[in-house]
């Protein structure tokens, strides 16, 4: 497997190197669905302009990176290109290796189910073969490096690409069961862009399913290693902020960053569902819909966490399927990173209901984004109404994909349990409904 | 595996799929056929309040003043042979108004047959009127091309007669902006490039010494006789673009106040709706206008404003047979009107509709009603992706029991399906680069010009396309499957689907007139059709031969019909001034159809001959 995986990798970045090349890297790293006012390169170069007077960075209202990043650049600033090719490259190891472990997890456990004869008779089709297992590593990987998304994130040097590579290499680390590690790519992740919070949840379960911990409250052991996670997440979590504070010698930066996330002051369009709703809206409002609408994205881990707690790496991808849909500046490079798991639920393909029609809209919204925004923006005969009428199309049709594989996923476990044809108590066949 | 498909095969052609393709076809044609009734269609009415409700008078008096000043432009022409910039100037400093040149040059990419240029050098001249009224922020412009020959002279005279008259009144809120622009378009480019500190297109231009404020709006005169008429009201813009329709609702209502005849594509209104004559006289004029914005260019000098936000119209006065004529005053006062309405602009014109087709100056169409017709063609494409995907996913369940097989049968399948894509891809770029680069080449082994060379591998390279699927095969050890033409068919559909809406956003009529003549094609065709009559039908339905339609169609509807060599040639100039369009100014048609439909219509090829 590591030919094919070579080639991919040197094909992905011979792509990404045309492109920095070529005179269109220009004009996609102005594009808005690419970079966000908290990712767009110019404003890091701005920020290290700024440094370099010897100005906080966060004078001014351009600025959003962490104060991490800023001096990572400081460093590499030469070869930024170098960088987002090796953060694409590293996301795509990252997230190769995990699937390849996570499928090694899911096979055993299989044939433990089969050898405990778990499985009703009719579901033998359903079972999974190592045959059918072996490519989706690098169906993972090909669709994370070649995804369009994900070169015209990297191409735009939108610092997306970077914090995928973290996500990446937390999912990464919670898979090998390194808890040390897990916590403190989590916390860099949250330190990056605060939603990856809600990861703590699956990673969380995972770790305790790997160390055979059963979720109860009664047991010692559980709150002992909840503790441990814990600490651990919040202690890289404590170290990186004062790390910041010592580097810049103020506290700006929470502000910055946090609050800008957070408060959505910038209501430049994007994909995401924010910008039009509160530019629209009464100043009176913005407050209660801010809560709102940043709730909704919080919120969505209990319930998930409740009913996935036996599946934490399908509520992984989930979670970050959720946060790509429901932050406040998405991005398409947000995205690539939940469609580059979709090889790794292959075999929930025979359930997807409507993944024609969900493709062709995703399809087709991408394709308007540019045209309409030509409209809006140059040609002056359409308006925000119109871009705004894709990106809700754009978010429904994401929505729709993944709840669709939400639906997949609940109901293969049923059929798994319960058998693949279904009776009703009557006799006659019945059919589940997502409830 | 082929016998597993056999069975839907056959069903494939069943009377009700082809029923229904065919029936949303013909609804979406007889939809557009329709727009033309003039019971479907809307009144214009004005939209802006600033503009709709306000009172102006018009007084403009030195109509045979300004005849005569351009008659002395037109001396001062002839004698240096070129614009007389020195004599614009000095005019125009005569007459109080801040006086600016600019200069530039442009090389063609090729020599232009029909304008007979290649290495352009010009200047514009033009004056601005600073407003007496406002903070100077807002700016309207007046142009007249100074041309070759004697045509245009009037428009200049005219232009410098209000110049002089606007100088004299005191309610100007905005900048008035005179312009007299050489080389018609290429000046225009070259002073709004300048006007807006942008460089597109690479021209060689000198920065403009004095701007106004941002320009709300232009009109572009074009006068080539004493006495007019009628005047004819000019809207397509580059690329399809077209003002905002409260400019021609203006242009319309000064018509009827002052009484002049007013065309629109050169025809007049009739009333007779109910008759057969009547209505296709609508049809007529409707079709003139879908053809002029499908080809994207700019009909007028105006047609560069619009890329800026800038609303604008060419206003061109036609001296035909008829009895009732119109002098050159009347003209100065419908302009006058116009601009003080104009003036009286609150904010840019939006109120009203940028997406319309006229079938006549006081009717029109809005896009939500011509884009069903679209929407019917375009739904047939998406009708049958689902089928295809409908008859895909029927036929995976087959190997249940081999999964093994499936796989080794689809790695092989990407790499075919990836093969004919990129291969017509690359031969659309090949279309799209190779003729300007290798005219040189060209033109030293045949004997035929510059202009000759690149029209000629344009259609070399269009045809050799044609050869393409055997070629495609070969590098392809292995034989496509009955699979692989299925999602290659419903890949194309989909691009095509993708691609047809993207552009009838952007040029309904471009949208609709590619539409017409893929649809069916894409709809019907498989590998299982008959070879040769399908292989006819593809090429006469292909774009190449879209255009030549066109062309003969809009020689037809001017009422100039041409013989087959002459259409020929037209369509042969009609190439060259495509891409000398894009080269020049931007135009998409060009870059859209060669790197884009072409590539995808040879995709449906390649279906055709699947082996």
């Amino acid at each position: 497997m590591a030919a094919p995986l070579t080639l991919l990798l040197i094909v992905a970045v011979t792509i990404r190197a045309v492109l920095f090349r070529s005179s269109i890297a220009e004009l996609i790293s102005e594009r808005v669905e690419v970079v966000s006012p908290l990712n767009a390169w110019k404003r890091v170069v701005e920020g290290l302009a700024l440094l370099d007077l010897g100005v906080s960075p966060y004078a001014g209202d351009v600025f959003h990176e962490t104060p991490l990043i800023i001096y990572f650049f400081h460093f590499v600033i030469d070869y930024a290109e170098i960088v987002f090719m090796m953060a694409d490259t590293l996301t795509a190891l990252a997230l190769y290796f995990a699937v390849k472990d996570y499928n090694k997890i899911v096979f055993r456990k299989q044939k433990y189910a089969l050898e405990a004869d778990r499985y009703p008779l009719d579901c033998l089709e359903l079972i999974r073969s190592p045959r059918e297992m072996l490519y989706i590593p690098l169906k993972v990987a090909m669709f994370y490096l070649l995804n369009p998304f994900t070169i015209l994130s990297c191409v735009a040097k939108s610092t997306c690409g970077l914090n995928n590579a973290v996500i990446a290499l937390f999912i990464l680390s919670t898979i090998k069961g390194n808890a040390l590690m897990s916590a403190i790519f989590l916390a860099l992740a949250t330190y990056q862009s605060i939603y990856p919070l809600t990861l703590f949840a699956p990673a969380l379960l995972y770790l305790l399913q790997r160390l055979y911990i059963p979720v109860n409250w009664r047991r010692p052991s559980f709150w002992l290693f909840l503790a441990q996670y814990v600490f651990m997440y919040l202690g890289s979590l404590g170290v990186m902020i004062c790390l910041s504070f010592f580097l810049l010698n103020s506290w700006d930066f929470l502000s910055s960053v946090y609050g800008f996330i957070l408060s959505v002051p910038d209501l430049t369009p994007n994909i995401g569902l924010f910008w039009y709703f509160f530019a629209e809206m009464f100043e009176h409002f913005r407050l209660f819909f801010i809560c709102v609408f940043q709730i909704n994205v919080f919120f969505y881990t209990i319930p998930l966490s409740i009913k996935l707690k036996e599946h934490p790496v399908f509520l992984i991808f989930m979670q970050i399927a959720i946060i790509s849909i429901f932050k406040s500046y998405p991005t398409v490079g947000d995205i690539a990173l939940y469609m580059a798991f979709l090889p790794a639920w292959n075999h929930l393909y025979r359930f997807l209901r409507n993944i024609f029609l969900v493709s062709v809209v995703l399809l087709a919204c991408s394709a308007l984004f540019p045209v309409l925004w030509h409209l809006w923006i140059y040609a002056g005969s359409a308006n925000s109404n119109f871009y705004y009428a894709i990106t809700l199309l754009f978010n429904v049709a994401q929505i729709l994909l993944v709840s669709d594989y939400f639906y997949a996923y609940l109901r293969r476990e049923h059929h798994l349990t319960h058998g693949l044809y279904l009776k009703r108590k009557d006799g006659s066949e019945a059919t589940l409904v997502l409830k | 595996m082929p016998m597993i498909l056999s069975h839907p095969r056959t069903s494939n052609f069943s009377l009700g799929r082809i029923l229904n393709s065919v029936v949303c076809y013909l609804a979406g044609v007889m939809w557009f056929m329709g727009l033309a009734f003039e019971p479907f269609t809307l009144r214009t009415y004005m939209s802006e309040n600033a503009m709709g409700s306000t009172m102006v008078e018009e007084h403009f008096p030195a109509g045979e003043r300004a005849l005569a000043t351009g008659r002395e432009f037109a001396a001062h022409k002839k004698k240096i042979g070129g614009m007389p910039v020195d004599w614009l100037v000095k005019t125009m400093e005569s007459q109080g108004l801040e006086v600016f040149t600019q200069s530039f040059t442009r090389k063609l990419p090729f020599p232009d047959e029909n304008k007979e240029r290649y290495m352009v050098r010009g200047t514009n001249v033009y004056g601005i009127l600073r407003a007496p009224r406002a903070s100077r922020t807002e700016a309207l412009v007046l142009s007249a091309p100074c041309s070759e020959g004697n045509s245009n002279n009037q428009a200049v005279g005219l232009l410098l007669g209000l110049a002089r008259y606007f100088r004299s009144q005191v309610y100007w809120a905005k900048d008035i902006i005179f312009l007299v622009n050489e080389h018609d378009l290429i000046g225009m480019q070259a002073w709004l490039e300048g006007y807006h500190h942008t460089n597109t297109t690479g021209g060689d231009w000198s920065p403009l010494q004095g701007r106004g404020g941002s320009i709300q709006a232009a009109l572009s005169l074009e006068l080539s006789s004493d006495v007019i008429t009628s005047l004819d009201l000019v809207l397509e813009g580059l690329n399809g673009q077209l003002p905002n329709l409260d400019l021609a609702n203006l242009f319309h209502a000064f018509c009827q106040k002052i009484g002049v005849l007013c065309t629109i594509q050169g025809k007049l209104q009739r009333n007779d709706w109910e008759s057969t004559s009547g209505y296709s006289h609508a049809a007529q004029t409707m079709m003139l206008m879908v053809l002029k914005q499908a080809s994207g260019r700019a009909w007028g000098d105006h047609g560069l404003f619009l890329r800026y936000h800038i609303e604008a119209a060419t206003i061109r006065g036609v001296n035909s047979f008829r009895q009732y004529k119109t002098d050159a005053t009347t003209v100065g006062r419908l302009l006058e009107g116009m601009y003080r309405k104009l003036n009286n602009l609150l904010e840019r014109l939006h109120q009203s509709y940028f997406f319309y087709l006229m079938p006549s100056l006081t009717r029109f169409v809005s896009i939500g009603y011509y884009m069903p017709a679209f929407g019917l063609l375009a739904g047939i494409l998406l009708l049958r992706a689902l089928d295809l995907w409908v008859q895909l996913g029927a036929s995976a369940p087959g190997t249940e029991d081999g999964l093994a097989e499936r796989e080794q049968a689809s790695s092989p399948g990407v790499l075919s399906l990836l093969t004919p894509v990129v291969i017509s891809h690359l031969t659309g770029v090949a279309l799209y680069t190779l003729p300007i680069r290798s005219q040189e080449m060209a033109v030293q082994h045949f004997p035929v010009s510059e202009t000759e060379a690149v029209v000629l591998t344009a259609i070399a390279i269009y045809t050799a396309g044609l050869a393409l699927p055997h070629n495609t095969h070969r590098l392809l050890q292995g034989e496509g499957t009955e699979q692989g033409w299925r999602v290659l068919k419903l890949a194309a559909l989909l691009y095509l689907a993708v691609l047809l809406g993207c552009t009838a956003l952007i040029n309904f009529s471009l949208g609709f007139i590619l539409a017409l003549s893929l649809v069916p094609i894409a709809a019907f065709i498989t590998p299982h059709s008959p070879k040769y009559p399908s292989a006819v039908a593809m090429v006469l339905l292909s774009p190449g031969c879209t255009l030549l339609y066109c062309v003969f169609l809009f020689q037809e509807l001017q009422e100039i019909p041409v013989s087959l060599h002459d259409g020929w040639m037209l369509f042969l100039s009609v190439i060259s001034q495509g891409i000398l369009d894009h080269s020049l100014y931007g135009s998409l048609v060009y870059p859209l159809l060669a790197l884009l439909v072409y590539p995808c219509w040879l995709l449906l090829w390649n279906i055709l001959f699947w082996k």
